[in-house]
């Protein structure tokens, strides 16, 4: 410093340091990299502006994360997590607690519109192949994410202490017990407990509230890391990153995220609230869907319900793990329903590399694919209706025939995928 | 205009998601009767929701409890503390307390061969494919008849061989069920029972109309017990969707609007 020369002043912020505001900004920015990632992330982060209703279900994604984080740290205050008063508690919660009606139905609701807009989310993924090179992480976080919130549904759905509650945590522990040789032990491990009980529960409590929402809050900051590392794709399946301006160096087909596409979600964001809220104000059971009729008795251990039904996100594969009735190689049929039913949430993280189609998006693949999509979306939603009955010898031999057509539409992919006339690719995207 | 026919296919799927979950999910029906569609119409009504509560607190807070339900609650369906205090409190002492009641689990399982459940949620809890929970509290409260073969000397069409006595027969009066024999649809050489109508053997202290009345006002009270802020939830719902709807979405609509007028 003795020599009096400037040191040279970093202004990374917007506007200059007279001014009271933007000096501050540029203070921070001189300690915290708060421009460059508002830049990199949302003003200088460029997406194609071709996108179309099915890019809305990422950001409500977001939201509904939001919203059932929000209103689930005012629900653990009120709620008991002690099989004597758990179910109390959550009647007390709707009635005694200020708004706390209010609270409960948003997350109640809010946990079946997390798997809606995940698997419009998804579904979106699958037809403009959102997965593919070089978006394999991306998806693979992403399918990291839905197993996630699959365990923290599971959870969650103990913690009313409903008879559903209650005997859907029964039947899906139990599955641990299919497990050879160490099955039984293992079982009673994850209970605590040779029944369900008090300390299944206190457990469920700590991995819903705390460790399953740690997990999920760093899965989607990797998700959305490694979306902004390659660009969003779109449903042209074009990369906006191969036409840039030679100037500037910013791809023609992008618009900065901000503003273009908060204000244009905000729109997507309204309509779902008034979704969202129709629900939570006038069908907050969903007709049984959302809330089981059967929960609002309480546990009881000594009574088994004639017909244990899982919420509707896993009932498609609820009915896979029903769906096998063999005892293939001497093994169990329960051991093969319970590896079918893994195997049909774990495939999901292959899908990046079992499609060879040569194009990304649907809008340039053969009609053929078009059916096959068609066909898997199909089976899905018969099996998810399915597993929502109770068991029959007609839904039996329907929902082999649609599991069969679930695992042939992932395995078979590296052949079908490649199959039929593609259309030419633009290389810019449409509008 | 893709915005428009994005947002209205929003709106669409919304809309039908709501529709799809009006229909009530097939669940195993416990009956193999048909339900009765209790009245609808005293779900709201005070004057009706009031008899109800008279009608709970005299005949079944006796055995059921409702531990959720505070009494002083009732002031929602416009009762004052002072008519608590004097006409509703047999098992309480103070307003502000719950309806409990003193048969411990231990007698009542003794004497009924189970618990008799605790009802602040029980319409919630019974609703089925088969209908509403109103509509099977309707039914199963109307379908008493007298079973000499059971314990109680009481079985009920709706929830056989049920262990609860017909705590209404003073007012209702008491019934047989008949029953005709017929070909098993699914094998003839078996034949099925099948229930064909009542016939009051001794008459209680109301004819059929008043006591169908009766019932519609206790199943009432039961619906709104299930769940005291349900019209506060509609009534402010309606009020959101205003918002959202009439003024959140056009602004939304609008600025979004005039950022994208320049992309093309």
């Amino acid at each position: 410093m003795a020599t009096g020369k400037k040191e040279p002043v970093l202004v990374t912020g917007l506007g200059a340091l007279d001014k009271p505001a933007s000096g501050l900004l540029t203070w921070v920015d001189q300690r915290f990299p708060l421009m460059e990632n508002w830049k990199a992330h949302l003003s200088e982060y460029y997406a194609p502006k071709n996108f179309n209703f099915w890019y809305f279900f990422g950001a409500l994604a977001m939201l509904v994360l939001v919203i059932q984080i929000v209103t689930g740290i005012f629900l653990t205050m009120h709620y008991k997590p002690d099989a004597a008063k758990a179910f109390e508690s959550v009647e007390y919660i709707m009635r005694e607690v200020p708004w706390g009606w209010l609270v409960r139905y948003m997350h109640s609701t809010g946990a079946s519109m997390f798997f809606v807009v995940i698997y419009l989310h998804m579904f979106r993924g699958l037809i403009y192949g959102s997965y593919r090179k070089p978006r394999e992480l991306i998806w693979v976080f992403g399918v990291m994410i839905f197993l996630c919130l699959m365990g923290e549904a599971f959870f969650g759905y103990l913690l009313p202490w409903g008879q559903m509650s209650y005997w859907g945590a029964q039947v899906i522990v139990n599955l641990a017990s299919a497990i050879p040789l160490i099955g039984p032990d293992l079982a009673i491990w994850v209970r605590g407990d040779y029944v369900v009980g008090d300390a299944t529960l206190n457990r469920f409590f700590a991995f819903h509230v705390i460790a399953l929402p740690l997990v999920l809050l760093g899965l989607v900051a990797a998700h959305i890391l490694a979306l902004h590392e390659v660009g969003s794709n779109n449903p042209d399946g074009v990369e906006i990153n191969e036409n840039k301006d030679p100037k500037t160096g910013i791809p023609l087909d992008g618009i900065p995220f901000h503003p273009y596409y908060t204000v244009h979600d905000i729109v997507g964001v309204v309509v779902f609230l008034m979704v969202f809220s129709a629900i939570v104000f006038f069908a907050p059971e969903m007709g049984g869907y959302f809330l089981e009729y059967n929960n609002f008795v309480p546990a009881d251990p000594l009574k088994t319900p004639l017909h244990i039904a899982p919420v509707w996100y896993f009932t498609p594969y609820y009915s896979i793990l029903r769906a096998m009735v063999w005892n293939f190689f001497w093994i169990d049929a329960k051991v093969w329903g319970v590896v079918a039913m893994g195997a049909s949430t774990l495939i999901f993280f292959f899908l990046p590399w079992l499609d060879r189609s040569p194009v990304k998006s649907i809008r340039y693949r053969p009609r053929l694919h078009t059916w096959a999509y068609t066909l898997f979306v199909i089976a899905f939603l018969i099996l998810g209706y399915l597993g929502t009955l109770p068991p029959s010898p007609v839904g039996e031999v329907v929902s082999q025939v649609c599991t069969l057509i679930y695992f042939a539409f992932f395995l078979g992919m590296p052949w079908w995928s490649r199959w039929g006339q593609f259309k030419p690719v633009p290389a810019r995207v449409t509008m | 205009m893709k915005l428009i026919k994005s947002t209205l296919t929003a709106a669409l799927a919304g809309v039908t998601l709501v529709i799809a979950g009006l229909c009530p999910v097939a669940q195993a029906a416990e009956a193999d009767i048909r339900l009765d569609r209790a009245p609808a119409d005293r779900f709201t009504d005070l004057q009706a929701l009031q008899r109800g509560a008279a009608m709970f607190v005299n005949y079944c807070l006796n055995c059921h409890s409702a531990q959720s339900m505070r009494y002083n609650r009732l002031k929602d369906i416009g009762i004052s503390d002072e008519q608590i205090k004097n006409n509703l409190l047999f098992t309480g002492e103070k307003v502000g307390e719950l309806m409990t009641i003193s048969m411990s689990k231990k007698d009542a399982k003794e004497w009924f061969g189970a618990p008799p459940p605790d009802l602040s949620v029980i319409a919630r809890a019974r609703a089925s494919g088969a209908g509403s929970g109103a509509d099977w509290l309707y039914t199963y409260l109307r379908t008493f008849y007298r079973d000499p073969s059971r314990e109680s000397g009481w079985n009920n069409l709706a929830f056989a061989n049920v262990g609860m006595p017909h705590v209404l027969y003073d007012l209702q009066g008491e019934q047989v069920a008949r029953f005709v024999k017929e070909k098993d649809p699914h094998d003839p050489s078996k034949t099925v029972s099948k229930f064909a109508g009542f016939e009051i053997v001794k008459p209680g202290k109301m004819n059929e109309l008043e006591f169908d009345n009766a019932i519609g006002d206790l199943v009432g009270y039961l619906v709104w017990m299930a769940e005291p802020v349900a019209s506060q939830r509609k009534q402010l719902g309606i009020a959101v969707l205003i918002f959202l709807g009439l003024f959140l979405f056009p602004c939304a609509w609008m600025l979004n609007r005039s950022y994208w007028k320049d992309i093309h």
